[in-house]
């Protein structure tokens, strides 16, 4: 317990080591091979709950339960699980958590790179030994997914799409055949019951490295929306922007919440085309505006108004960040950037300040 | 059921069923071959009995609705849709097939009808458009608490129980809840709906018995047809029917079934009921209305899989999903086998984590998203409407009674004094009388339907206020209007229906909002301009906001002779406008050259309405224009052109003019910039070059140095920008330029030519609002 206090980030299976064990303990469905809880156990261990020995489950994913409930039912049906999304929608985060449910570990790990090589797949050699003995099983190192085939736990890739695509493409034998051969050593790894992959891939940035359809077919997908209401996107902004700003030293966001508000409603309004109040249809830039954005222009304020400013969150102090946010096209997102302060912020009698401060900046 | 059957038959049995419910209906029609009454009573309107024998006719299929409605007052409307999987349906089949006995045992729609004319008394006429058409989804279903409340509230039921609907109990959800279900509908789809054998009607009763017990049904309406149901009941006995099915909501069958009160009690409740003269007929129905998708408050989310269901001999789930498949691979969206069979397995899963016997259309509504559209919810929103709500269009056989809509036409054409003649005839329309402009509406309400009965003529000289129109009544346009039929039950409905279908593109929307108001259909106004704020937001041609906006603010106009209220359409050309402006300077620095003309067309058409909206529209137009300006790469036609706007709209004085003209002629200017320049400063009108003699000295002195290769190129756009002027106007420049060093001729020319220029001079004049 002491070495996980000083750890700055314990894995999941640590955290939450009591209610995993208490979930197991009241757990009397049936299991599938090799899995530590039953399909219901783990989707409660995901959306939070009160068992009935009382234990309180904490929700790890605030969302739609029916988005979970697929996700589990997937790994079930022994099929992979693709985690789709915009930055900052949890994938990873929930990716870590089923597996800590499922087998009890979330480290087998590859994390997707534009450097993964196959052998973070498959397996790499000990060259030491390969050189001394020559193709051995000792000399044999597995990768996070051979490891997970033959011990039936799940194994996680991150990033799938950032990956060369000849890598990617290593996957469709495990995925389609459930076994990993080594011809070195004339033998093979074959998956165990329980074995499985949750991949994420982020679906805004396409073409990085799209998957190839033959991989593509051998995932279910389930796409991981961004934040539902604007109260749950300022409740995930303001407590994320109190972590980071007192590691930073800053002044605390408590006061800032209305220009987070603020910030999350020009976020999500410009993101879903439309005003909160479904009056007025909007452009939608070419950006992301990810609720990590708003952080970020968030955390960003806070800094500006704590060196250059009286210390509270003003209008100027996030003015520059959101354009810069917003306006990543110079031509066509200035447009619509232009368009949306002329036709919304201008007309918000209570957003004249903004209204200036944006236009200060823009000019 | 087995054992009933064993003992002697009941006299009476009593199913309760779910309206639209396929396991309802696969049920009753088991039950019914097994009970093999001699007569069979439906819920349904009583007045209906006669429009029973359609049933058997070939050409009839479903989905098909009785349709109700006032005969003096057709917009006062209600109907009872049946598909081939509602209990209903199933019912009038079987009995015509076995040639039982059948009536419908409802409340008369003359009743019913009456109670819900009573209800909007502010309606004034069958005019009154567009509140008719969620009247009529509302009408027959009891509105949004179809689904969860169903078994309660049949179609054709009472407008009157909505308001009440919230306080009572769910019923359905009371027993879902017993039995341990979140979701009354996901409770109703396990215990009844996706059941395939058995016979549930007498523990449902039962169940629904209690819960009426425990919670007594006190809404007098209810009471009132469940009162009425006897009544019938009682009839079909004494005709000396053995056995007598009931088949009607799961709600009423306790009421039917058990003790019954006395016929004193009965009657009672029913005396003195008012009633209005009613119309019955069938039409054809789709999925579509049957599904809420189509705005329609009423009907059930999904007929396409209840269809399914009804229909799939075995393995539902899997032939779905093999449904699915086809209609995605109709839209070359590659789907495999594979894909079915693990879309299939994740469906199982799923039905098994949620503890349901048999995965329901969440289940594969999931399954389809997350498998076979890769978790695209585009490709799932297709397949929810090709395939959950489904195509399928219903047909009824010619002879059934006279649709509503041909009613109302030719009841509104009667009192216009309008008759369907088949040979022509011109009439003039003074649009100042209001029975002139009633017709006028009328003819261009049918023109929206596509029924062309008039023609509208070329008396257009005679000002706003006539219009000349004729007119010649083809008998094809019978068929026009059954067609119209299925968007309204009245001419201005069913015009107002049909402009809602017409919003795909920006100039349709346009085009749409003003038909609505020719056509005084004010109350599709706000969703059209909803519709138009929206496809404005959207869309990304710059052109074409522009391009929409004088048709905008041309229409803000009707409203005076026409009395509309145009203030919304004033807000949305302005908020149009705001996005123009917002995207032109990108739009317009560095155009083609035939892009830049196109654009230079629709700049000049804003500019001559521009007048027409607020001051801050035209302040923030004069404002961009002036912007662009400043732009480099703005193309020459462009340039010329916004210098001379400004200057005609005295936003530029002559001497910056003057100054921008000598700037953009300047030798360090491309030849062919200058001669666009000078092509799109000139267009139009030759007054200001002739009265100008600063200007005209500029260009004189441009054209002179001119170098003689680079005045090759130049040429071209110079005989464009001179050859818009009429010959006399060319002369009297030529005149001009001779004359330049001589105040003295130029002043008294220009006093002579003035009078022979007299009626041109003025319409410039009007053109250029004013002078300078």
């Amino acid at each position: 317990m002491n070495t996980q206090t000083t750890l700055l980030r314990p894995h999941a299976e640590q955290r939450y080591a009591g209610e995993l064990a208490a979930l197991a303990a009241v757990d009397d469905r049936p299991r599938p091979a090799n899995w530590r809880l039953s399909p219901w156990a783990v989707v409660t261990y995901l959306m939070g709950g009160t068992l009935g020995d009382g234990t309180v489950i904490t929700p790890k994913y605030v969302g739609n339960r029916r988005l979970a409930e697929i996700a589990v039912a997937t790994l079930v049906t022994d099929r992979a699980l693709l985690l789709l999304g915009v930055p900052g929608t949890a994938k990873s985060w929930v990716s870590e958590h089923l597996a800590a449910a499922i087998s009890g570990t979330s480290t087998l790990l590859v994390q997707g790179t534009a450097g993964t090589t196959e052998e973070a797949v498959r397996y790499g050699w000990n060259y030491a030994r390969l050189i001394a003995e020559g193709p051995s099983q000792a000399a044999l190192v597995p990768s996070p997914v051979m490891e997970a085939m033959g011990s039936g736990r799940i194994a996680r890739v991150e990033e799938l799409t950032r990956m060369p695509s000849d890598v990617q493409d290593a996957l469709i034998t495990v995925l389609s055949e459930k076994t990993l051969p080594v011809p070195e050593l004339g033998s093979e790894v074959q998956a165990r019951g329980g074995f499985n992959l949750i991949a994420t891939a982020n679906d805004r940035d396409r073409g990085v490295n799209d998957l190839s359809s033959a991989l593509r077919r051998r995932f279910n997908t389930v796409v991981l929306p961004l934040p539902a209401s604007a109260e749950e996107e300022v409740t995930i902004v303001t407590r994320r922007v109190r972590d980071l700003g007192s590691a930073l030293q800053l002044p605390p966001a408590d006061q800032a919440v209305d220009e987070i508000r603020r910030v999350v409603t020009v976020f999500r309004e410009l993101r879903q085309g439309a005003t909160e109040d479904g009056a007025t249809s909007l452009k939608s830039p070419s950006g992301t505006l990810s609720t990590a954005e708003a952080i970020s222009v968030v955390t960003n304020g806070l800094a500006m108004s704590a060196h250059f400013g009286d210390g509270v969150l003003r209008p100027r102090d996030v003015a520059a960040g959101i354009l810069g946010a917003v306006v990543s096209d110079p031509v066509s997102d200035r447009a619509v950037w232009t368009e949306y302060l002329e036709t919304v912020v201008r007309e918000r009698p209570d957003w004249a300040d903004f209204y200036r401060a944006c236009r200060e900046v823009d000019e | 059921m087995s054992s009933a059957e064993a003992a002697a038959p009941p006299p009476v049995r009593v199913f309760g069923v779910r309206h639209h419910g396929p396991g309802s209906a696969r049920a009753l029609a088991a039950a019914l071959d097994a009970y093999a009454p001699d007569c069979v009573l439906i819920e349904g309107p009583a007045d209906a009995d006669k429009l029973i024998e359609w049933v058997a006719d070939p050409v009839m299929r479903p989905p098909v609705a009785l349709l109700a409605w006032q005969t003096d007052r057709p917009a006062n409307a209600a109907f009872w849709p049946m598909a081939v999987f509602s209990p209903e349906w199933q019912a009038l089949g079987w009995a015509t097939r076995n040639g039982a006995e059948t009536h419908f045992m409802d409340l008369p729609a003359a009743m019913t009808l009456a109670a819900t004319g009573r209800q909007d008394p502010d309606e004034p006429d069958p005019d009154d458009a567009q509140g008719q058409v969620p009247a009529d989804g509302e009408l027959p279903e009891a509105g949004a608490d179809r689904l969860t409340d169903d078994p309660e509230g049949p179609a054709g039921e009472a407008p009157e129980e909505d308001p009440r609907a919230g306080h009572r109990t769910d019923p359905i959800a009371e027993l879902a809840r017993i039995a341990g279900y979140d979701d009354p509908e996901a409770w109703w789809e396990d215990a009844v709906e996706l059941r395939s054998t058995g016979d549930p009607f007498d523990d449902l009763t039962e169940a629904i018995g209690l819960l009426r017990e425990a919670t007594p049904e006190t809404d007098p309406r209810t009471l009132r047809r469940e009162a009425h149901m006897r009544k019938v009941l009682r009839a079909a006995r004494r005709r000396g029917h053995e056995r007598v099915a009931v088949v009607c909501g799961a709600w009423h069958a306790p009421a039917l079934a058990g003790p019954a009160p006395t016929l004193k009690a009965d009657n009672a409740l029913l005396k003195g009921l008012p009633k209005v003269k009613t119309a019955l007929t069938w039409v054809p129905w789709t999925h579509g209305r049957l599904a809420t998708v189509s705005g329609y408050g009423a009907g059930i989310d999904s007929p396409g899989w209840y269809h399914h269901l009804f229909t799939a001999p075995d393995e539902p789930v899997a032939r779905w999903f093999t449904l699915v498949a086809r209609s995605m691979r109709e839209h070359d969206l590659p789907v495999s086998s594979a894909h079915v069979i693990e879309a299939s397995r994740l469906a199982d899963a799923l039905a098994a984590l949620r503890g349901r016997p048999q995965p329901g259309l969440a289940e594969v509504s999931e399954a389809t998203w997350s498998v076979l559209c890769a978790g695209s919810s585009v490709q799932a929103d297709l397949v929810t409407r090709e395939v959950v709500v489904g195509q399928a269009l219903g047909e009824v056989p010619p002879g059934v009674p006279m649709v509503p809509l041909d009613a109302d036409l030719r009841a509104t054409a009667r009192s216009l004094r309008l008759t369907m003649s088949a040979t022509k005839r011109t009439i003039t329309l003074d649009l100042r009388k209001p029975n002139d402009l009633a017709k006028s509406r009328l003819l261009r309400r049918l023109a929206i339907l596509g029924i062309d009965w008039g023609k509208q003529g070329s008396a257009r000289g005679t000002g706003t206020f006539k219009e000349a129109w004729e007119l010649l009544w083809d008998p094809e346009f019978s068929v026009a209007v059954i067609e119209a039929a299925a968007f309204g039950n009245t001419v201005a409905s069913a015009a107002g229906n049909a402009l809602l279908t017409r919003t795909s593109t920006l100039p349709e929307v346009t085009a749409a909002v003003e038909q609505a108001l020719l056509a005084d259909l004010g109350e599709v106004l706000p969703e059209l301009l909803a519709t138009l704020d929206e496809r404005a937001a959207g869309e990304p041609d710059v052109l074409h906001l522009l391009q929409s906006i004088p048709a905008l603010a041309r229409s803000m106009r009707y409203g005076d002779v026409r009395g509309t209220d145009t203030r919304a359409l004033g807000a949305v050309a302005q908020t149009v406008l705001t996005r123009a402006c917002a995207g032109l300077p990108a739009a317009a620095s560095g155009t083609s050259e035939d892009a830049a003309e196109t654009l230079r067309r629709a700049i000049d058409d804003v500019q001559g309405v521009v007048a027409l909206l607020d001051e801050r529209s035209g302040r923030l137009w004069h404002d961009t224009l002036r912007s662009l300006l400043a732009s480099r790469t703005l193309p020459g036609l462009l340039s010329g052109r916004i210098v001379r706007l400004l200057l005609d709209a005295g936003r530029l004085t002559a001497d910056e003019a003057a100054r921008r003209l000598g700037r953009a002629l300047s030798p360090g200017a491309e030849p062919e910039r200058q001669a666009h320049w000078i092509e799109g400063f000139l267009a139009g009108s030759a007054l200001l070059l002739l009265e100008d003699r600063q200007l005209l000295t500029v260009i004189d002195e441009w054209a002179t140095d001119i170098p003689d290769e680079a005045f090759r190129r130049v040429l071209p756009a110079l005989r464009r920008a001179f050859g818009t002027w009429s010959t006399a106007e060319r002369r009297m420049l030529a005149g001009r330029v001779a004359h330049l060093g001589d105040p003295q001729t130029h002043a008294a020319e220009a006093a002579e030519d003035l009078l022979h220029a007299g009626p041109v001079l003025e319409t410039v004049g009007a053109i250029l609002g004013g002078g300078r």
